[in-house]
């Protein structure tokens, strides 16, 4: 590469890891700041993380929701890794015309917006209240339902399935295993890898979900970190030190996530595609 | 030793009695069927089905719950109605200047980053990368913040002399929108490079070698190898970028929230609006939110073809 190349490559990059960087930085200083220390532009770090933190535990519930996405999450990510493994291996190890068909029908899901989902889902979601309270409008199971099965994930494992060596099978089948048994018993150890990239996709993607929570749950006691960060942007006269706080508190945990898988991150991402 | 000549041909007969092929295979279908019935059923649940009664409802009008038929009046009131056609302008503004732009940029980014002997490589790498862990609400919340009139954004603007008086990024139509397409491409631009870096990486660095004796300009080889060479990744990133465009939701509502007037709602904002912020209008809401399939639809057959793949 010309050396006047390289120059206007590293700008490049520069400009852009800065343009990339510069909102976290902003959002870290700025939950240590006052709020009108942040309106006149402060952008060092200041003395008021314990003041911003004290007044937003005051202002909103903000351990109900942390629990709230916490138990969403969790039991999303369990579930949705469960039935969306079972289906991949199912569709790839037993493969079958039939079978074949029936995924590309259910890959189609992948195209329906989510927008055109929520009203009748809302609807069906409505008539649970009465027979099925646990599941009904303004219930945590109610967010959880609809979002475990994704025809993503179940490519995702599909796809990845199409690499595990069938000879092992063969081996658990002679040695008298169950054909369930095979599958807790070599296929998800071997696959550690592919659940681990495949509950990074499907944790953050349930800790950060907003519009199926913010029309299904409607008593402030359910509501998840999303919701609660949208209410306190949305609010009249902001305390920007206390919103920055909140808002790097629900970044946290992908954040976290992500520096310290981040292998499985990227894997999870390219596991898609391949 | 009569028994084991016995016993030997009688095991050999019994082995294969019990397990006819037939019903092994039965069997076989059988457990295969079980692997995949929980997902299919949820997703024939949870998507087909509420599909169906989205179509259904899109011929029904009325208040909430007290639904009629109506015919193709609501597919009628979707043409004359200037709301759904602003958010249709909108929604399609966003897509047809955002996904070009970003995926024109992520594909600079994975050049440059590919690029052996460069310097700092992760760091660039993670840097343009972590906008993606934020979520949509968080990362909108901020941005509304940094381009308020008295925001970070602005002072900068002005104390660099680029501008004498505030930008109006949140409350001027045009302006608004280009605060929404920026704030997408800071969140999605890094996610896209990632695909086009692994997919980098696998192309032969011979062929570069090759143009270079040639002659060919940096540029050149851009155009001519690079982005033939992606093209199915390329494929897949518009598509994937198109749907989620095409849904906007997150962004907007937590930026502008859909103003000023209607000048940034997207659809899928009005399909909320219409059900759950307005007197709800299920069936209205279903009509409109069938627009939106076909939109997928026809832009997913418009890359499939401009791509030029037959997968």
């Amino acid at each position: 590469m010309k050396s006047s190349n390289k120059v206007i490559g590293y700008l490049f990059l520069s400009i852009c890891a800065i343009i990339s960087i510069f909102p976290f930085y902003w959002m870290v200083v700025s939950m240590t700041n006052t709020s009108s220390d942040v309106t006149r532009g402060k952008l060092l770090p200041g003395g008021h993380f314990i003041e911003n933190l004290k007044n937003l535990l005051q202002t909103v519930d903000l351990v109900p929701a942390l629990t709230n996405s916490a138990i969403i999450a969790v039991s999303t990510t369990v579930l949705s890794l469960l039935i969306a493994s079972l289906a991949g291996y199912g569709f790839e190890i037993y493969r079958s015309k039939a079978k074949d068909i029936v995924f590309n029908i259910l890959l189609l899901s992948m195209m329906i917006p989510f927008a055109a989902l929520m009203v009748p889902l809302f609807r069906m979601f409505g008539s649970f209240t009465p027979i099925l309270p646990f599941i009904g409008i303004d219930t945590l199971s109610a967010v959880v339902l609809p979002t475990i099965t994704t025809a993503f994930l179940i490519f995702f494992f599909r796809q990845s399935t199409k690499m595990f060596p069938k000879e092992i099978l063969e081996a658990g089948r002679i040695d008298g295993l169950k054909e369930l048994g095979i599958f807790f018993r070599i296929y998800v150890p071997t696959m550690k890898t592919t659940y681990a990239a495949a509950a990074i996709i499907t944790f953050m993607a349930s800790w950060n979900n907003y519009l199926w929570p913010l029309v299904v749950l409607q008593s402030p006691e359910n509501q998840t970190i999303p919701l609660l960060i949208s209410n306190l942007g949305s609010s009249y006269s902001p305390d920007y030190g206390m919103i920055m706080m909140a808002i790097v508190i629900a970044t946290l945990p992908t954040a976290i996530i992500f520096f310290f898988m981040q292998k499985h991150f990227v894997a999870g991402m390219m596991g898609s595609v391949k | 030793m009569n028994i084991p000549e016995k016993l030997g041909p009688e095991k050999l007969a019994k082995k294969p009695a019990p397990r006819p092929a037939r019903s092994l295979r039965l069997k076989n279908t059988l457990i295969g069927w079980s692997f995949v019935a929980v997902a299919s059923l949820l997703i024939g649940i949870f998507y087909f089905f509420p599909m169906v009664q989205a179509l259904i409802m899109s011929f029904q009008s009325g208040t909430g719950v007290n639904l009629s038929f109506v015919g193709f009046e609501n597919y009628i009131r979707l043409f004359q109605d200037p709301v759904f056609l602003t958010t249709v302008k909108n929604t399609v503004i966003y897509l047809i200047i955002q996904v070009p732009v970003m995926i024109l940029l992520a594909l600079f980014l994975s050049v440059v980053l590919n690029n052996k002997t460069l310097k700092w490589k992760g760091f660039f790498r993670t840097a343009i990368f972590l906008p993606c862990v934020t979520s949509l609400v968080a990362y909108s919340v901020v941005f509304k913040y940094l381009f308020a009139p008295d925001g970070i954004v602005n002072m900068t603007l002005m104390k660099i002399n680029l501008v004498s008086e505030p930008v109006q990024w949140l409350t001027d139509p045009f302006w608004a929108k280009i605060t929404i397409i920026l704030a997408i491409t800071w969140r999605w631009t890094g996610y896209n490079m990632i695909f086009y870096l692994s997919a980098l990486q696998n192309v032969d660095q011979s062929i570069y070698e090759a143009a270079k004796i040639d002659g060919a300009s940096a540029i050149q080889q851009f155009f001519k190898i690079t982005i033939p060479m992606l093209k199915p990744i390329i494929l897949f990133t518009s598509i994937t970028s198109t749907i989620g465009t095409l849904q906007l939701f997150d962004e907007v509502m937590n930026i502008t929230a859909g103003g000023p007037g209607n000048s940034t709602m997207t659809i899928s904002q009005y399909i909320y609006n219409l059900s759950f912020k307005y007197t709800p209008d299920f069936g209205y809401a279903a009509t409109v939110s069938y627009a939106i399939v076909i939109l997928i639809v026809i832009f997913s057959i418009i890359q499939f073809k401009a791509g030029g793949e037959k997968k």
